[in-house]
């Protein structure tokens, strides 16, 4: 996988993790083109299309877009089961997740995201064991943030 | 309770925390730029304080910004201060703002090496955790190159969760650094069988993806995976897998016949699509699968079923092209990425025989199609279905023509140029055929008017260009040369772009030319005269053309033709001169043909004509005073500055001078306008005429008409055939021929409507054929087309630093047997001499060498780092790693302690006892433990003996062995890379407590930037300043002795001068760099 989007109906970036080394100019010129892209399909259309010499997978989950780029070669369903996964750690992490939920804690997004995939591969493959790392850092950070008071990560909405 | 209280106050105490800021986004939708530049300046003001807290929460708050668009490249600095925080809150912050802002040319990560190389040998898994996943984001060449070797023991980690992802992020460092792919891959194969799965399926990963793009050397893993293939049930791991194996088996026929009954099984079994995908476009035999894809109600579905079939459709073209009906169905869906894989699929699809059936239904589809993006794609497809491999599905090309012709009608498309450039290429190559096509351009210009109706946005008219050269260059084809030429110099012709305007103004001349050539001879002079009179009526309106191409073509016929028509006035014969300004025939030259031309011998295309400029003198200019804060002398040359004033009057002179310029054309805003402007054009009256009802053009053909002619003949040669071929079988009077006329015709059968004559494009002679030159040199997976049998040599080993590894004393009886050892495991001898065996490996283990990529039985590689909290101790990090097959238990740690330097040991313990390892080591692991030593005085290296006694463990016996080595502490190794700001360092060494010192290296043969690195990498110093080829850098001891350094480099030589309150610690630590450089 070359890099991952998220980003909202409205088009505003929620999520970016960009496993091919860019650019800040050449990221935002791709994200602002497949926003748009993806946003102009409609919705009974297919979840796969070619960019460039990529392969874009999105799928819509509520109010929000889930856009990967792979490469030729790669399963287009396998990715679009990585969107799922991801989607269901989210949901596991926050409870029902929405769109809120990324925005505020947008560096927990990434966190899960770091454990089940790195470099663009899957790492982890087991949900129990990704959210079983995601805890004990988070305790790990809570425990020492005690002594300093912490940084207020947590809802605090 | 207390939590509350003290976080009200931490509240308090920062500005905003992230998610104030985000709400704070949010509710200044108006003033959003405004607002987040109001944060940018408090975060710039958080980023001064010294609490690390505070700058961990700004640090956030940019990676949030950063996401938005925002440039926050001006804090890496603060974001590597946070990474190298030692609590984990702020280190995963610090990590996640790296890996979202940094990239190669992020030059703070040169700075990170030796931070990165901690965490990654941090007691705390999360720590080692975090560097990989940053790492993996932001790993270049340099950190590849250093860091791989950590990173390859990583790999071989007690905890799983640390090896998997050590494993995966190997694949971003062979990328990077593909020197490192040998020395570990036998680490990384090994990891395919290890206990964890997850470690198994990220190795599986890795050499999956490094296999897909250098299939060749992996093949010997091809029963290895086999085997995992058949056992797995991991679908993620299956998917991988059989991905390998589709890359291997074009490379081993034999493979596939292995191959098909587990994967018949896992596509009748697996009840994952994704999975059966895989497979299915594994083993491309299986197109009626693809038939259910295809039919399925799944959009996904049917598009990945189109793709899949497009693959099969290299190989079996002829399996797929019995789905031609559900095909040509797709080209019906409501989604246009799968009428757009549809219409690929046809592509490959055409042949002789179906190809005029097949574009019928596409014309067909093109009448129909909304939105001009898919039509501009069916278009295209169209010219490519039809031009593909020059041409080869074509047998008439009287029908092609008028498909060209008709695909004119079609407005507003962005592809007349496309259309334009087949017709040009089928005229001038397909000789037969030219008679027509000059014809068919000719009705094309007569009713030119149809197809521009809006020139402005209409790409269509650029068909007009095509016809118009046609019809100039082929004119001895025209019937009536007289109405063609009339017909290209209405006044009409001058509202399109200017390039076509130039050929039809040339192409007249042509025209012109041809007409008095057809007369010549003749006694009535009347059609010459009245060609003349033409001209020179119609050209006028040229001449006053904005475009300059016409404008000169324009007057320079106009004088011509005036010329002429005097001549013909006094009766002079004019038409061979006339016709001779455009004699000779254009040939099509092939593209590649001026590559092709060979190097005549004896020019070296590389050899300098003119001796480069010297660059020594640039160089001789350098800063003079050391450690002075002078202006850089040689920084790059400001650019003057020009006020707005200044530049508003150079504008108005410009003008003024141009305006005077009788030779300078005045720029006019649009075309439109000058036409306007233009005296005796503005009675034109312009007819807007609304296309979007296909019009059919009167008196061009229909290619519906070509295609019942080609049918007919097609019978007709048919017919023929099978008589001559009776009337063979009835001489012969055998059945043989029978064959022949049951079934459709083959491919071969059917004969070309004319003998069509292809020119082909023109190559120079002795053209050298090479096509080889394919693959993207740029592509980063070349680099790793790297044989992995191969065994490894001994300059392959990865880098480690010279003071790292422990400087083993071997007992003298070792001395001789170590090269046996190292050459060869005893392990694979005969089981006979098993006695001998197991004396040889005993020998193994004993063996120590420094090194520890040769087979050896224990490896001890240390790290020495002074602690920053505690300005008398050191902390020794030791990485013990088993190498041989036994059990390693009850390890003992001791140093012999000097009056300096003492190994700190546990209360109650005497002065010599040993420390216990807090594990044990099963074969092939590697663990890492700590020891602390208290030094009193850091000025001086030193170095501890020292001695590590542990048991080896086997089946049947136990020994005890005995490894003495010797701890070196440099001076180095006090010093903690420590960032200083410049105008702090400056006032360091303005402060004149420093001593200084300096060296001078010679021979250094390395870019400077490598050389800094070096520094800042083996000797813990960070890059203050750096200015062309002089830098200063900086470095603190963990007892607080500022050491500076200035070094500049020149040719090969590199001058180091150097500043620090301890003359001696100073002189250590330089003699270490120059240790250092020695050795490269």
């Amino acid at each position: 996988m070359q890099f991952m989007l998220l980003f909202s109906r409205q088009g505003k970036l929620r999520l970016q993790k960009w496993y091919v080394p860019l650019s800040d100019k050449e990221k935002k010129k791709i994200t602002r083109e497949l926003v748009q892209t993806v946003l102009a399909r409609k919705p009974k259309m297919c979840s796969f299309l070619e960019w460039r010499d990529l392969k874009i997978v999105y799928k819509r989950y509520a109010s929000l877009y889930f856009c990967c780029a792979i490469e030729d070669q790669d399963n287009e369903l396998i990715t679009l089961e990585i969107i799922h996964r991801y989607v269901e750690l989210l949901d596991k992490y926050f409870g029902s997740v929405c769109e809120l939920d990324i925005i505020f804690n947008f560096e927990k997004a990434y966190f899960i995201l770091d454990e089940f995939l790195l470099g663009g591969e899957a790492q982890e493959t087991s949900k129990k064991n990704v959210l079983k790392a995601i805890e004990q850092a988070d305790l790990l950070q809570e425990s020492q943030s005690e002594d300093w008071g912490s940084l207020p990560n947590e809802e605090i909405l | 309770m207390a939590l509350k209280i003290v976080k009200g106050s931490i509240d308090r105490m920062f500005d905003k925390n992230l998610q104030d800021l985000v709400r704070g986004i949010r509710n200044h939708k108006e003033d959003e730029a405004k607002y987040i530049s109001t944060c940018i300046d408090e975060i710039k003001q958080e980023l001064k304080q010294d609490n690390i807290a505070v700058k961990a929460n700004a640090v956030c708050k940019l990676t949030y910004l950063q996401m938005l668009g925002y440039d926050v490249s001006w804090a890496a600095f603060n974001i590597v201060e946070v990474m190298s925080s030692s609590k984990f809150t702020y280190k995963r912050i610090g990590y996640l703002a790296a890996s979202q802002c940094f990239h190669e040319s992020t030059d703070v990560i040169m700075l990170t090496t030796n931070q990165i190389r901690k965490d990654l040998s941090s007691p705390n898994q999360y720590d080692t955790g975090v560097a990989l996943t940053g790492l993996s984001c932001f790993v270049t060449p340099d950190l590849a190159r250093d860091l791989a070797n950590d990173i390859m023991t990583l790999m071989s980690h007690t905890k799983p969760y640390i090896r998997k992802k050590a494993v995966l992020i190997m694949y971003k460092v062979f990328l990077k650094y593909p020197e490192s792919l040998r020395p570990a891959f036998p680490r990384l194969k090994e990891k395919l069988e290890d206990p964890d799965p997850g470690v198994q399926s990220a190795a599986v990963n890795v050499i999956c993806e490094l296999a897909r793009r250098n299939p060749k050397n992996y093949l010997s893993l091809a029963p290895l995976f086999f085997k995992l293939m058949t056992s797995s049930t991991n679908n993620w791991v299956l998917i991988k897998i059989i991905k390998l194996f589709g890359a291997l088996t074009p490379l081993e026929p034999r493979l596939g016949k292995k191959l098909i009954e587990p994967l018949t099984n896992l596509i009748h079994s697996t009840s994952a699509m994704s999975l059966l995908y895989e497979c299915v476009n594994t083993v491309i035999l299986c197109v009626q699968k693809l038939r259910i894809l295809i039919e399925d109600s799944d959009q996904n579905l049917k598009y990945l079923g189109l793709l899949a079939m497009s693959k099969i459709l290299k190989t079996h073209p002829k399996s797929v092209q019995s789905h031609k009906d559900l095909i040509l169905q797709c080209l019906d869906d409501k989604d246009e990425s799968i009428r757009l894989r549809a219409l690929d699929l046809l592509y490959g699809m055409v042949s002789k025989k179906n190809l005029m059936e097949i574009v019928k239904k596409l014309m067909l589809h093109v009448d129909k199609a909304e939105g001009t993006t898919y039509r501009d794609e069916l278009l295209t497809k169209i010219i490519d279905i039809c031009s593909q491999s020059n041409y080869q599905y074509i047998t008439n090309f009287e029908w092609y023509i008028s498909i060209l012709v008709e695909l004119t009608r079609l407005e507003g498309t962005r592809h007349g140029h496309l259309i334009a450039s087949q017709m040009l290429d089928v005229a001038i190559r397909v000789k037969a055929i030219r008679a027509f096509a000059v014809a068919q351009m000719a009705t094309l210009l007569d009713n030119a008017h149809l197809l521009t109706g809006n020139t402005q946005r209409n790409g269509i008219c650029e068909v007009l260009y095509a016809a118009a050269w046609i019809c100039g260059e082929f004119s001895e084809h025209l019937e009536n040369p007289m109405q063609t030429l009339e017909a290209m110099l209405r006044p009409k012709v001058a509202t399109l772009p200017g390039h076509i305007q130039a050929v039809y103004v040339q192409n007249s001349a042509k025209l012109f030319a041809t007409v008095l050539k057809s007369q010549e001879g003749d006694t009535d002079s009347t059609t010459t005269q009245e060609a003349s009179q033409l001209m020179i009526d119609r050209l006028p309106l040229f001449v006053q053309s904005a475009n300059l191409e016409v404008q000169e073509r324009a007057s320079c016929i106009l004088q011509l033709v005036k010329y002429i028509q005097k001549l013909q006035q006094k009766d002079v014969e004019v038409a061979e001169e006339v016709c001779a300004l455009f004699a000779g025939e254009l040939n099509p030259v092939a593209p590649k043909a001026q590559k092709k031309v060979p190097v005549p011998e004896g020019l070296d295309l590389d050899a300098w004509i003119n001796e480069p400029p010297s660059e020594s003198e640039s160089e001789d200019e350098q800063p003079k005073a050391i450690f002075t804060k002078e202006e850089p002398k040689h920084s790059r040359p400001r650019h003057t500055e020009v006020d707005e004033k200044e530049l508003a009057r150079r504008r108005e002179a410009r003008k003024q001078e141009q305006a005077n310029n009788p030779f300078y054309i005045k720029a006019s805003p649009s075309s439109q306008k000058v036409y306007q402007d233009t005296s005796g054009v503005e009675h034109i009256p312009v007819v807007q005429i609304d296309l979007s009802v296909p019009l059919k053009v009167p008196g061009l053909p229909m290619s519906d008409q070509y295609v019942k002619l080609e049918e007919e003949r097609r019978q007709k040669v048919r017919a023929e055939k099978k008589k001559k071929e009776k009337k063979k079988r009835k001489e012969k009077r055998s059945g043989r021929g029978r064959k022949h006329d049951s079934g459709p015709e083959s491919e071969e059968d059917i004969a070309p409507a004319h003998m069509v004559d292809i020119v082909t494009e023109e190559m120079p002679e002795n053209a050298l054929p090479s096509d080889d030159d394919e693959r993207d040199p740029s592509d980063p997976h070349k680099a790793l087309d790297i044989d992995l049998d191969k065994p490894l040599a001994d300059n392959e080993k990865l880098p480690v630093r010279s003071h790292r590894a422990v400087e083993a004393q071997k007992s003298p009886v070792e001395d001789g047997e170590r090269e046996n050892a190292a050459s060869q495991e005893p392990k694979k001898k005969s089981s006979k001499d098993k006695k001998e065996k197991k004396k040889d490996k005993d020998r193994d283990r004993k063996v120590k060498v420094q090194d520890y990529s040769t087979l050896t039985s224990l490896s001890v590689v240390c790290d020495i780092q002074g602690n920053l909290q505690d300005g008398s101790q050191v902390v020794v990090s030791v990485i013990f790693e088993n190498k041989c097959e036994s059990f390693l238990k009850s390890m003992e740690f001791n140093v012999l302690d000097s009056l300096n330097s003492k190994l700190q040991r546990p209360e109650g313990s005497g002065p010599h006892d040993g420390l216990v390892v807090p594990f044990q080591l099963p074969p092939g692991v590697s663990n890492e433990a700590r020891f602390v030593f208290t030094v009193q005085s850091i000025v001086m290296p030193q170095k501890l003996k020292g001695t590590l006694t542990f048991i080896v463990k086997n089946e049947d016996s136990s020994t005890h062995e005995k490894l003495d080595f010797k701890l070196h502490f440099t001076c180095t190794s006090y010093l903690i890379t420590t960032p200083c700001y410049s105008d702090a360092f400056a006032k360091l060494l303005e402060s004149g407590d420093l001593k200084s010192s300096s060296i001078r290296l010679e021979g250094v043969n390395m870019p400077f930037h490598h050389l800094l690195a070096r520094i800042c990498f083996h000797h813990h110093f960070s890059v203050v300043e750096r200015i062309d080829s002089c830098a200063s850098m900086y470095s603190r001891s963990i007892q607080g002795h500022h050491v500076c350094l200035l070094v500049k480099t020149s040719a090969q030589t590199v001058s180091i001068d150097a500043k620090c309150d301890e003359p001696t610690l100073l002189g250590n630590v330089l003699d270490e760099i120059k240790q250092t450089f020695s050795q490269c």
